[in-house]
């Protein structure tokens, strides 16, 4: 790329997982599986210094995320950083251990919005699905984040153990009263990718709980928002990944690791550079991981001459790789991708797993579970 | 909080409390932003939003604009902006 000219446009959006500690072991988390391995989290300084470079070069959201973010004893430190250096904080939680002491402190440091996640509509699924007791708490958080000002926004992921609850799931949200409601159909990365078979909903459990989710979002217009994120392996087009690689978003891993996806760091022998080694704009403009899937030139047929390519980049760079075992195919969820069979193959697969007797368990996100 | 979609010029229009209205230095313009997401403003839409703090009704709003850029004649282009920012539940009337 030596002497091309080109001008990157800067991140918007900063993701900073601060840490992959848990208490909860949902079995999609889009964490690696090796997650145990890294250990040394960045310093608060190191954190300083990222948000600060960052900040500069033009990201204003920002996301708290983990794991567990609240399980980082320097968050509200952070949050007040952020919030000086003029970033809309965004704090993705389980709600787990968070108090309205601490709510009221993270308000007072400048914190923007909570996003509390709730794993299903039901005491029971929700401590199953996040294998720690949590149900109560959660609507609890919930209620407080309104009661203190926050835009509250509800995030449920969908799969097949609680696809069925829409109703509920929907009812839960007016109840409460969130601003914006998520339902992000479950993304196969991570925990997720192994436990497919078992999380995969059928089509027609798609259509129904899709059908349900409109009209409710016809019916509460004006007051929730509704972000509905697609199960692509239903889609004949890709999605835009990431707005495409390196050009908005960056996330930054517990271990300093930068990443141009939070997935990323499941695409082999892909040296991604490390924020105590390069500053932000090094690592934005500079590395080559960053460079790698910038712009057209990396194609492969049938993207490079397709006339859709700057509407979908190609679609997912890990989907990709994870489905077809190359990083740089056409996303199988394109029916125009040659190895687009692979996706009827994955869902007949999880039907045939749904139908059977003795569908083997779902595997949890724990630190026993990564070890092996 | 007031959750008609229809705008009515007796009532005081302020800007959401939960949303931010920024200047951004990088990008050289002003910005709505609210959980997970940014809308890019240009510079009338700005200038009509940072007006909206409470204290005026639309034809207030209206003349302190046409007074500003030395014109007239806004009303409608800012009754049909305002309308688009209450939907967008950017701005709230009470």
């Amino acid at each position: 790329m030596a002497g091309l000219l080109k001008t990157n446009t800067p991140p918007r959006w900063l993701l900073a997982e601060l840490t992959y500690s848990c208490p909860l072991q949902c079995p999609y988390c889009s964490n690696p599986l090796d997650y145990t391995a890294y250990k040394n989290e960045l310093s608060t300084d190191d954190w300083k210094r990222v948000l600060t470079q960052a900040r500069k070069m033009g990201a204003v959201q920002l996301g708290f995320s983990g794991g567990e973010p609240l399980t980082r004893p320097d968050l509200v430190e952070l949050v007040q950083y952020a919030r000086e250096l003029g970033y809309y904080s965004n704090l993705i939680t389980s709600g787990y251990g968070l108090t309205e002491e601490k709510i009221i402190q993270l308000k007072t440091a400048g914190l923007d919005h909570i996003q509390v996640s709730i794993q299903a509509s039901s005491q029971e699924l929700n401590d199953h699905i996040a294998g720690t007791a949590s149900f109560e708490h959660k609507q609890n958080v919930a209620r407080l984040v309104k009661k203190h000002g926050y835009p509250m926004v509800l995030c449920v992921v969908l799969h097949r153990e609680n696809i069925h609850q829409m109703p509920e799931i929907l009812e839960m949200a007016e109840a409460l009263g969130a601003d914006y409601l998520e339902l992000a159909n479950t993304q196969y990365y991570g925990w997720a990718h192994i436990n497919r078979d078992l999380l995969l909903p059928t089509k027609e459990q798609f259509e129904t709980a899709e059908a349900i989710a409109q009209a409710f979002k016809e019916k509460v217009a004006g007051k929730m928002k509704i972000y509905y994120v697609v199960p692509d392996f239903y889609e004949d087009r890709p999605k835009a990944c990431m707005n495409g690689w390196a050009t908005t978003f960056l996330t930054i891993a517990p271990d300093g690791m930068a990443l141009p996806c939070h997935s990323a760091r499941e695409l082999p022998n892909f040296d991604c550079p490390n924020v105590k080694d390069f500053s932000v704009s090094e690592i934005w403009n500079d590395s080559k991981a960053f460079n790698f899937f910038r712009g057209f030139e990396w194609m492969q047929e049938p993207c490079r001459s397709c006339d859709e390519k700057e509407k979908d980049f190609g679609g997912c760079r890990c989907q990709a790789y994870l489905l077809t075992g190359d990083a740089s195919a056409t996303d199988p969820v394109c029916s125009k991708s040659p190895q687009h069979g692979v996706i009827d193959e994955l869902i007949t697969s999880a039907r045939t797993s749904a139908l059977s007797d003795d569908e083997k368990p779902l595997v949890f996100r724990n630190s026993k579970n990564s070890r092996r | 909080m007031n959750i008609s979609m229809t705008l009515n010029p007796e009532n005081l229009l302020s800007f959401s409390p939960l949303h931010r209205l920024q200047w951004e230095e990088a990008q050289q313009k002003t910005v709505i932003l609210y959980p997970e997401g940014m809308v890019e403003l240009n510079q009338s839409s700005a200038e009509i939003l940072k007006l909206c703090d409470g204290s005026r009704q639309l034809a207030q709003l209206v003349q302190e604009l046409e007074t500003k850029f030395e014109t007239t004649g806004l009303t409608d282009d800012i009754t049909a902006f305002l309308e688009v920012a209450l939907k967008n539940g950017w701005i709230t009337q009470n």
